[in-house]
């Protein structure tokens, strides 16, 4: 398959990505000695007197932290902002790191001042990955020390679209149907509330349960509802939200016309207009593409 | 004095707990404001489900793992990584390494020092989270520390 994106993505390949970067400050015994507290690296080398610092710390001396004007972008080339605007105009907006390759010419000490020469080195095809899809950039650099070449550093990051962001809204979740409830969720497809009629004792349960709770028989029938019920309580969702709704939204403990009760929204009305004793209808409401769900919103007058 | 390393010797193992303290301390040690790394909710708004730590971090443990096993007076000379699933806070990274090679240091003239190519694999309850080949010098085969 053509890609458009990434035609115009490779034309940035071999551009600079930094031209005469200057680390904002030169090397520094405060900075060596916080990298070392967090690693928890104690080697004698990195501290006491004429220390130098982990070379691993190479890319950190380079890097803007929060930047002064420019922020983190500071530094950067016209060709390494565009690329990286580009992607970001293709929902491309996350970036997480995936290789650092770094060779060490010669130690860093406490005075050095870093420059830093960085070019794109490549920008992949489109790859999708478990965060999102999107395209790795490659970049290298050459560190100098008072300008001379201390090290080389090959980065590689993916710039992406992260997975379930804003607008992708999360399905609701699922029922799930076992062979106790399995009836009642295939009465939902056929648009039909079906309880459950002890054949025993004539009780009607809800939900669906293999035995009746006041005989103990495992005999009983699937019975229709009418549909019909008044809200015998009620909650209205603000917080903690959750990915598949909106809140806020009312939750109902709804009593039906046959004397169970059962919980679902109640919908049609502003949430905060619902009340205790307010008669209500069934409605089948679609969801999704693979839910439907019964649903109840306000009879007669009530509906808004 | 532990004996020079061998090719196949199998380095003993360091255990990183990932704590969040770890994974921030670790960003702002290496300069490195990524929102990921210090901020749960814009990380879970880019698709993880908590901050984790970045790469600066990783590549400063492994190297502190090599030193560590080899030194003191083991000098890095490249360190060369990959990351797979991501050190998230709670979770522990077990770093294991072993010795691909040893090699003269082709560096200095005299080639009196010795390096040694290390195979480094960090896992988690997730799985890998990096491996790679780090390059050191090996102590006791050149001065501790270069002189300038």
């Amino acid at each position: 398959m053509r890609d458009d994106l990434h035609d115009l993505l490779k034309t940035y390949e071999g551009r600079p990505a930094a031209v005469s970067g200057r680390g904002p400050d030169p090397v520094n015994v405060p900075m060596i000695r916080h990298w070392c507290e967090a690693m928890g690296d104690t080697d004698p080398a990195y501290a006491g007197p004429g220390p130098v610092a982990p070379p691993t710390m190479l890319q950190a001396w380079t890097l803007p932290g929060l930047g002064g004007p420019g922020g983190e972008a500071a530094g950067r080339t016209g060709p390494y902002r565009e690329l990286m605007a580009l992607l970001d105009a293709a929902g491309c907006t996350a970036v997480i790191a995936t290789d650092c390759e770094q060779e060490y010419l010669r130690p860093l000490r406490p005075g050095d001042v870093i420059t830093f020469d960085s070019v794109i080195a490549s920008v992949s095809p489109r790859k999708t990955t478990r965060l999102g899809a999107g395209h790795f950039v490659t970049t290298r650099t050459e560190i100098r020390a008072n300008g001379e070449l201390a090290g080389t550093h090959l980065f590689r990051f993916l710039k992406y679209a992260p997975a379930g962001r804003a607008g992708d809204r999360p399905a609701r979740p699922r029922p799930v149907i076992n062979r106790d409830n399995a009836g009642f969720w295939d009465g939902i497809a056929a648009r039909k509330l079906l309880l459950q009629r002890c054949d025993a004792c004539g009780r009607p349960r809800f939900p669906w349960l293999p035995g009746c709770g006041d005989c103990g028989s495992p005999e009983w029938t699937a019975v229709d509802a009418s549909g019909a019920g008044t809200v015998f309580s009620y909650v209205v969702m603000h917080h903690p939200p959750f990915p598949a709704f909106d809140p806020p939204y009312a939750v109902g403990l709804i009593e039906l016309a046959e004397g169970v009760r059962m919980i679902s929204n109640v919908v049609g009305v502003e949430p905060e207009r619902v009340r205790v004793g307010m008669p209500v209808v069934l409605e089948f409401v679609r969801v999704d593409d693979d839910l439907v769900l019964p649903l109840f919103r306000p009879a007669g007058e009530e509906a808004a | 004095m532990t004996p020079a390393p061998e090719p196949g010797d199998v380095l003993p193992s360091l255990t990183v707990p990932v704590t969040r303290t770890l994974i921030v301390a670790g960003a702002i040690a290496s300069r490195d404001y990524q929102d990921v790394h210090h901020d749960a909710e814009a990380a879970r708004a880019k698709g993880a489900p908590d901050i984790f730590m970045n790469i600066l971090t990783t590549n400063g443990l492994v190297g502190r793992y090599i030193t560590d096993r080899l030194g003191p007076g083991a000098v890095l000379r490249k360190v060369s990584i990959r990351l797979g699933v991501p050190n998230y806070p709670g979770d522990t990274l077990l770093l294991t390494g072993s010795i691909n090679s040893i090699c003269a240091d082709e560096r200095l003239a005299e080639g009196a020092a010795r390096l040694a190519e290390v195979a480094v694999v960090g896992t988690n309850s997730l799985g890998r989270h990096v491996t790679g080949t780090v390059t050191v010098a090996l102590p006791g085969t050149r001065p501790a520390r270069e002189v300038s």
